[in-house]
């Protein structure tokens, strides 16, 4: 192979030129654990929230899942005609994230949160028992399948905005 | 003067940078020449066509986001089409439009990926446009977020359907996309096009002959840098792609340039198809056909195929009238695509055998299924 300056070298000289205003724009690095972006709403997350009381342990959730990772239990409450879920476990190690669980539940029971941290010292913390999954004040959920509280989450970070050709100034 | 030279055999990969992944080839080399090339592939094997059997219709859909993962979008539209086929389920007009909108987002996303590994493999001294197109293609994974909630592996289309409507802000988001993008496309061109070390590596290395392209079925940009205009698309037209205005790029000799130029005229023609999808696409807002959660399609067969970014991805399907496939196999285009690599090879050097590899953009997750 031998190299032909074709052009006499403008080519690599063009190049250049664009390599040099680049240098010359705003930076779009985020400095990740002190700056953090927003996540999309629908964005579906590590953490599965169980609503206990929506929950009537249909199953429905553990039939669609094309892993078979969630484990349901339940023993019937004869005096309040209903079932009383026990076992609510769900291998989040294996889970592929599809979300079909969440877009099977009929009762509004089942949300994704929108936490994105998930790394653990042990395989076995990966298995969300009952209570790990419980909704409990401060946990956030996405709206994934649950358009009604879309509203009240916050903007999704969209690089289209931070980085955009005309709508930044050059020494930003 | 003479150099003495030995043939030997030489193992390129499984655990290679140059390989996208686990991928062997059996080069036998004589000095740095390339003799004979034999592809191994299997190191990625994950069985999924039969994981299909034992599941239901709905559920293959997440399994076919994991074939070739830089471009879920299309491999989920193929699977789709091939059960809507089958179970003669019409999905209504919108969600036509979303689907050939999300396509063709899906086709910038991957060529900008694809470009940019192939240059990454010509060598450290082209790495910068690698960094330049992964900024473009992050704001479409912004956008594929928004409507979706994910950024690889979707899970999106369903058999009738998709599985959500846009989010509001998501067409004025995508409208300011379209409209920067050009730009952008010119910026690479200034920093590629005319660079006298892309042109030297890339200017009549690994031609494939067009009679060669044919006879090996082999499809996609790989295909039409040889002259073949030939699209699914235009040929087969499936969704509502026969409503818009676009033109198949072809190259002319079928050297890797070619197949790099391809790929960038593309990603323009799909930016004229989302802009006419956009105005037309319709208000209403049905997106989805009715359809029974558990689906059982009458007996039979069906294959739905969609020009995926590369190349012609077909699903076969058997049903049995139970709830999963009886038989599902799947045509992948860059397996076929890659059975001309040998003849490609034969002659060039070692280090042309990495850039001719990244220039038929194989993802080995659906090589090895």
């Amino acid at each position: 192979m031998k190299l032909k300056l074709e052009h006499y070298g403008k080519g690599l000289a063009k190049g250049l030129g664009v390599t040099f205003r680049h240098v010359l724009r705003h930076r779009i690095t985020t400095q990740y654990p002190e700056e953090r972006l927003s996540v999309s709403k629908r964005f579906r997350g590590y953490r599965m929230v169980w609503d206990e009381e929506r929950c009537t342990g249909c199953a429905t959730c553990a039939k669609s899942c094309p892993q078979g990772n969630i484990e349901i239990v339940t023993s019937t409450k004869r005096d309040e005609n209903r079932y009383v879920v026990e076992k609510f476990e769900v291998d989040t190690g294996r889970c592929i994230f599809c979300g079909l669980c969440v877009e099977a539940c009929p009762y509004d029971a089942l949300f994704y949160s929108r936490e994105y941290e998930c790394s653990t010292y042990r395989r076995s913390d990966l298995v969300l028992s009952r209570d790990q999954q419980k909704r409990t004040e401060g946990k956030e959920l996405s709206a994934y399948f649950h358009p009604e509280i879309e509203e009240n989450l916050p903007a999704q970070t969209l690089l289209l905005d931070k980085a955009g050709r005309r709508s930044q100034s050059l020494w930003d | 003067m003479e150099v003495k030279t030995e043939r030997f055999v030489l193992n390129m990969g499984p655990q290679h940078p140059s390989t996208h992944g686990v991928f062997r080839m059996r080069v036998t080399l004589d000095g740095e020449v390339v003799m004979d090339l034999e592809p191994k592939f299997g190191y990625l094997h994950r069985g999924i066509e039969k994981l299909a059997e034992t599941r239901t219709y709905t559920q293959i859909i997440s399994l076919t986001d994991r074939l070739s993962y830089l471009s879920s979008m299309t491999n989920n539209h193929a699977y789709v089409l091939a059960v809507e086929k089958l179970a003669g389920i019409t999905v209504p007009e919108r969600g036509e439009y979303m689907r050939v909108i999300m396509d063709e987002m899906m086709r910038i996303s991957n060529h900008l990926a694809a470009i940019g590994f192939f240059l990454n493999d010509l060598g450290a001294s082209v790495f910068t446009p690698l960094l330049y197109m992964y900024r473009e293609r992050e704001k479409l994974l912004d956008l594929f977020e928004m409507v979706c909630g994910q950024r690889l592996l979707y899970n999106y289309m369903r058999i009738g359907g998709l599985s959500h409507d846009f989010p509001s802000e998501f067409l004025p988001a995508l409208k300011r996309f379209v409209a920067e993008m050009p730009a952008y496309l010119e910026e690479y061109e200034d920093l590629l096009a005319e660079n006298e070390i892309l042109l030297a590596r890339t200017k009549g290395v690994g031609i494939l002959p067009r009679e060669l392209a044919i006879n090996a079925s082999i499809s996609g940009p790989v295909l039409r840098s040889t002259g073949v205009k030939w699209d699914i698309r235009k040929a087969d037209p499936y969704s509502v792609y026969d409503r818009f205005e676009f033109d198949i790029p072809t190259g002319e000799t079928g050297d890797n340039y070619d197949r790099y130029w391809v790929r960038m005229q593309e990603m323009r023609q799909s930016l004229r198809i989302l802009n006419q999808a956009i105005e037309q696409m319709p208000k209403s807002d049905q997106m989805n056909a009715a359809v029974p959660h558990f689906l059982h399609p009458p007996k039979g067969e069906a294959y739905g195929h969609v020009e995926s970014p590369q190349g012609e991805l077909g699903f076969y399907l058997v049903s049995d009238n139970s709830i999963a496939p009886y038989r599902l196999h799947i045509r992948a285009p860059t397996l076929i695509n890659l059975t001309a690599l040998r003849e490609m090879v034969i002659g060039w050097k070692v280090a042309d055998i990495v850039t001719t590899f990244g220039s038929i953009d194989v993802c080995l997750g659906e090589i090895d299924r």
